[in-house]
């Protein structure tokens, strides 16, 4: 499994989904191999060889990535590189894209490499030479893909595609792709080519694709135009709780709390939920509403707030990291993701591990798997709202959710999607 | 000789509609008026009309022979009044046959008869005097809504003035004893039971066009054989079921009415099987024994119990938000707020937040809800609206203790109120002139 980020180096919710996927994979007995851009050297490999792109030693520092370097190379073999450096879109846009390549292999060799051989060294993350990065995270595939034994390739959203098709190449292996969000969900319809250029390739390269709803489904289906029979659904889980980590937080203020947690990008809806919290706090005002998270709308959301003059019950918290988030939803009493496009969707798994009631939009995959949320179209407002104002209004709910919501998601399991997958490598190996 | 008692249950709830927090206090209409327009149309067009027609002929091609009863709950009258008079008009003529009893329930179709023995009695007195206002005659045997039913009801029902009740056929209260007899009520046993066959009142209304049933298709007279093998002494079989069985659940293009029509032919065929009314099967039958029914039954799910509209936390808390207000409106005389009152006592809005439903698999007929929480919801802010509403209106006992300044001031307004009315009275009349 290629992977660009992986916990604890994480900037959004996808190095999450990787290792909860990841951990229940090597409950079905399958080894993996997880690459990424850079290893720390912190992160847990109790369950996964974790190979950082930054300590393979290959022949690169030679080479300039020009177009005839790379045709006159005999040792690699390698897909077409785009060296466009110029940053064009905004890092807060990124932070849910991870991308991961696994292998399962059966026999792991060691990775000892001559003193010719250097490494080419990796920022990670999603910084300005984020394109050069996967072009280059994409070359070392094809070292990584000789120098590893395994039988199938995973690969993660559209950074490791190209990544995943050399090493296919290089290797003869099949090759599967996993889509947890695709350029429309980022973007809306200001849909970059590049990004498309390559999703679209990744998707048709492939021997299988994986998406993490039926609205991804779709979406592949409708914009990539890739064939039915190949494309699986595949749900994300949330891992169970950790006792160690799941502190309780003491509350200390009587105002009921009502929490948006994520990137504050056009994706995630932000506009909508601070619209619902003005109509809210025209007819309350003892309820505090918190906007959790950073992003590229944040100062035109504090705008926003200003003019609609309910700063006073309008928090922003900037981005939140570990405890911090715990933290945030156990003194949370309404959890609000309104996503106007979103691929799967955790968090609100994390906030129902919590007790907290949820108010999910209706565009979001997580939707197509629970029973106990509250459903809203995104635009709505009305309706998000008076979902909100019934939940911190009327004691019933709260009741209700705490004896189901949480039950319900321990059914909503990494295991199953594990299982799935191991199904969908069997049937592409025995073709 | 069996006498077979058909009882089609009518009840037409009012959809709420959506009704947001920021309406609560100054909009004080419920109602999905596009919504219960449109379905009641619809159902008509599909099931009363169509059906009444047949049974109207039925009953003149058997000249008497054929017997048919009705449960009309109030807020299906109010429909067929607001929408479709013509049904009305043609239960009308049902009931002129003679051959098509009118059984009584709560006007609300409530459950109200598990929560307050004075409002039950209201609502059973004003749903009464509805029948016979409408059909000439005030009904005599009393069949609650969802056939909700224990000792104590009986009891109740029985000081009202009717002689029988229709019950479920539960297998919890029945046990080994066979629904087809009549029973007597436990505390009052003068109070005739007569209790629903669930088994075959099921076959039709629920499995009829159920292809993976091993009994699909039911033929007419594979229904007259299960009927004819019914034990010589078990001479009682009520047959009762929601009348949107015909053309709504089951459509037309099942079958459904030909079946019936050839189910009658098939009966009438036969010497040792005759239709009746439900007062005809109590005057005629004594019951065979006492039937103890301490904990509430109804006909609703497989628990036959009240699970489906007080099964969970959320439903108890609506219905108690609701009831908590019940002392208030009984002093109220506000028009309005009493039609309000007793649709929103109905139970549709309950069952919409029901649970059940989700691991069941089975969904509930025209729920606009997507989840529980959001019927919740909706049902709550417009309670909070509905109670304001109470908490505001003249209750009569302080009317009695109203002050000289306080009458005056009342008086004002209604002076006001009816001089405006005769305003309107008297600009219609002008341009009517005009026209």
């Amino acid at each position: 499994m290629f992977g660009w980020e992986f916990p604890p180096h994480i900037s959004g919710g996808l190095g999450t989904a990787c290792y909860g996927l990841t951990k229940a994979m090597a409950k079905q007995n399958l080894e993996i191999i997880f690459v990424v851009p850079r290893a720390w050297g912190d992160e847990d490999q109790s369950t996964m060889q974790l190979v950082g792109a930054n300590n393979i030693r290959v022949r690169v520092n030679r080479y300039q990535f020009s177009e005839s370097d790379v045709a006159n190379s005999t040792d690699l073999q390698y897909v077409e590189i785009g060296a466009n450096l110029i940053p064009y879109v905004t890092i807060e846009e990124y932070y849910d894209i991870v991308n991961n390549k696994v292998t399962v292999k059966k026999q792991l060799k060691k990775h000892v490499k001559t003193k010719e051989l250097d490494t080419i060294s990796f920022v990670g993350g999603y910084g300005e030479s984020l394109l050069h990065e996967v072009s280059n995270y994409a070359f070392i595939a094809g070292e990584i893909a000789k120098k590893y034994d395994f039988d199938i390739i995973h690969a993660h959203d559209w950074l490791t595609y190209d990544a995943g098709i050399a090493a296919k190449h290089v290797s003869g292996k099949p090759l599967v792709i996993h889509v947890h969000a695709t350029e429309f969900d980022r973007s809306g319809m200001h849909v970059n080519q590049y990004v498309y250029d390559i999703e679209r390739r990744g998707m048709h390269m492939a021997d299988e694709v994986i998406t993490v709803s039926n609205l991804t489904r779709s979406t592949v289906l409708n914009h990539y135009g890739v064939p039915e029979h190949k494309v699986t659904t595949v749900y994300n889980g949330v891992d169970s709780v950790q006792n160690e980590k799941e502190k309780f937080f003491e509350k200390h203020i009587d105002d009921k709390i009502v929490t948006f947690l994520g990137r504050i990008t056009y994706q995630k809806g932000p506009e909508y939920f601070l619209e619902a919290a003005a109509k809210v706090l025209q007819r309350k005002s003892n309820v505090k509403f918190v906007m959790a998270g950073s992003g590229d709308m944040l100062e035109k959301m504090m705008w926003r707030a200003a003019e609609l003059g309910i700063s006073k019950n309008f928090y922003f918290t900037g981005f939140l990291r570990g405890d911090d988030v715990i933290h945030m939803l156990s003194i949370s009493d309404v959890y609000v993701m309104p996503s106007v496009s979103e691929p799967f969707g955790i968090s609100p798994l994390e906030a129902m591990r919590s007790n907290v009631p949820v108010i999910i939009s209706k565009q979001s995959g997580v939707s197509e798997v629970l029973q106990h949320a509250i459903k809203i179209d995104f635009w709505d407002v009305d309706s998000m709202a008076d979902a909100i104002y019934g939940i911190i209004s009327y004691d019933g709910l709260r009741d209700m959710f705490s004896s189901h919501a949480k039950a319900e998601v321990e059914t909503i399991k990494w295991d199953t999607a594990a299982a799935k997958i191991k199904d969908i490598y069997t049937k592409t190996l025995s073709k | 000789m069996k006498n077979i008692c058909l009882l089609f249950q009518v009840n037409h709830p009012f959809q709420l509609r959506s009704y947001r927090f920021f309406d609560i206090g100054h909009d004080h209409y419920y109602y999905d008026d596009f919504s219960n327009k449109s379905n009641m149309l619809k159902i008509a067009k599909r099931c009363y009309l169509p059906m009444n027609d047949i049974l109207l002929s039925l009953i003149k091609t058997y000249k008497g022979m054929f017997k048919v009863n009705f449960s009309i709950s109030g807020s299906a009258i109010e429909h067929f009044e607001m929408y479709a008079p013509e049904i009305i008009e043609s239960f009308k003529l049902l009931a002129k046959t003679g051959a098509v009893e009118f059984t009584a329930e709560t006007y609300a179709h409530s459950l109200v008869s598990v929560k307050s023995p004075e409002e039950f009695k209201t609502q059973v007195e004003k749903h009464a005097n509805k029948i016979k206002e409408l059909f000439g005659k005030k009904p005599k045997v009393f069949s609650n809504s969802e056939l909700i039913y224990s000792d104590y009801i009986g009891e109740q029902v029985y000081n009202m003035g009717f002689e029988g009740i229709i019950a479920e056929g539960a297998k919890q209260v029945l046990g080994w004893k066979s629904p087809n007899f009549v029973y007597c009520n436990a505390n009052n046993p003068r109070l005739k039971v007569i209790l629903r066959n669930y088994k075959l009142s099921d076959d039709i209304s629920l499995r009829f066009s159920n292809q993976s049933w091993s009994e699909w298709p039911l033929t007419a007279s594979k229904f007259r054989t299960w009927i004819q093998s019914i034990p010589e002494n078990e001479e009682v079989l009520n047959l009762i079921m929601d009348y949107k069985t015909f053309g709504e659940y089951h459509k037309i293009h099942t079958g459904i009415f030909d079946f019936f029509k050839a189910f009658v032919t098939e009966i009438l065929s036969q010497t040792k099987i005759e239709f009746a009314t439900p007062s005809e099967i109590i005057s005629k039958f004594q019951p065979v024994s006492v039937l103890s029914v301490p904990n509430i039954t109804s006909w609703s799910d497989e628990e036959r119990d009240l699970s489906s509209w007080l099964g969970n936390n959320l439903q108890r808390e609506a219905f108690d938000n609701l009831y908590s207000l019940l002392d208030q409106v009984r002093l109220c005389n506000d028009e309005s707020i009493i039609k309000d009152w007793y649709k929103l006592q109905a139970t549709n809005n309950f069952q919409y937040m029901s649970t059940k439903y989700f691991s069941a698999g089975n969904t509930i007929q025209n729920n606009p809800y997507p989840t529980p929480y959001e019927a919740f919801i909706n049902y709550m802010n417009v309670i909070a609206d509905f109670a304001e509403r109470v908490k505001k209106c003249p209750k009569s006992n302080e009317l009695q203790n109203m002050s000289a300044e306080q009458i005056d001031e009342e008086i004002e307004k209604a002076s006001q109120m009816l001089k405006q009315l005769m305003d309107l009275k008297s600009k219609s009349k002008k341009t009517k002139k005009n026209k």
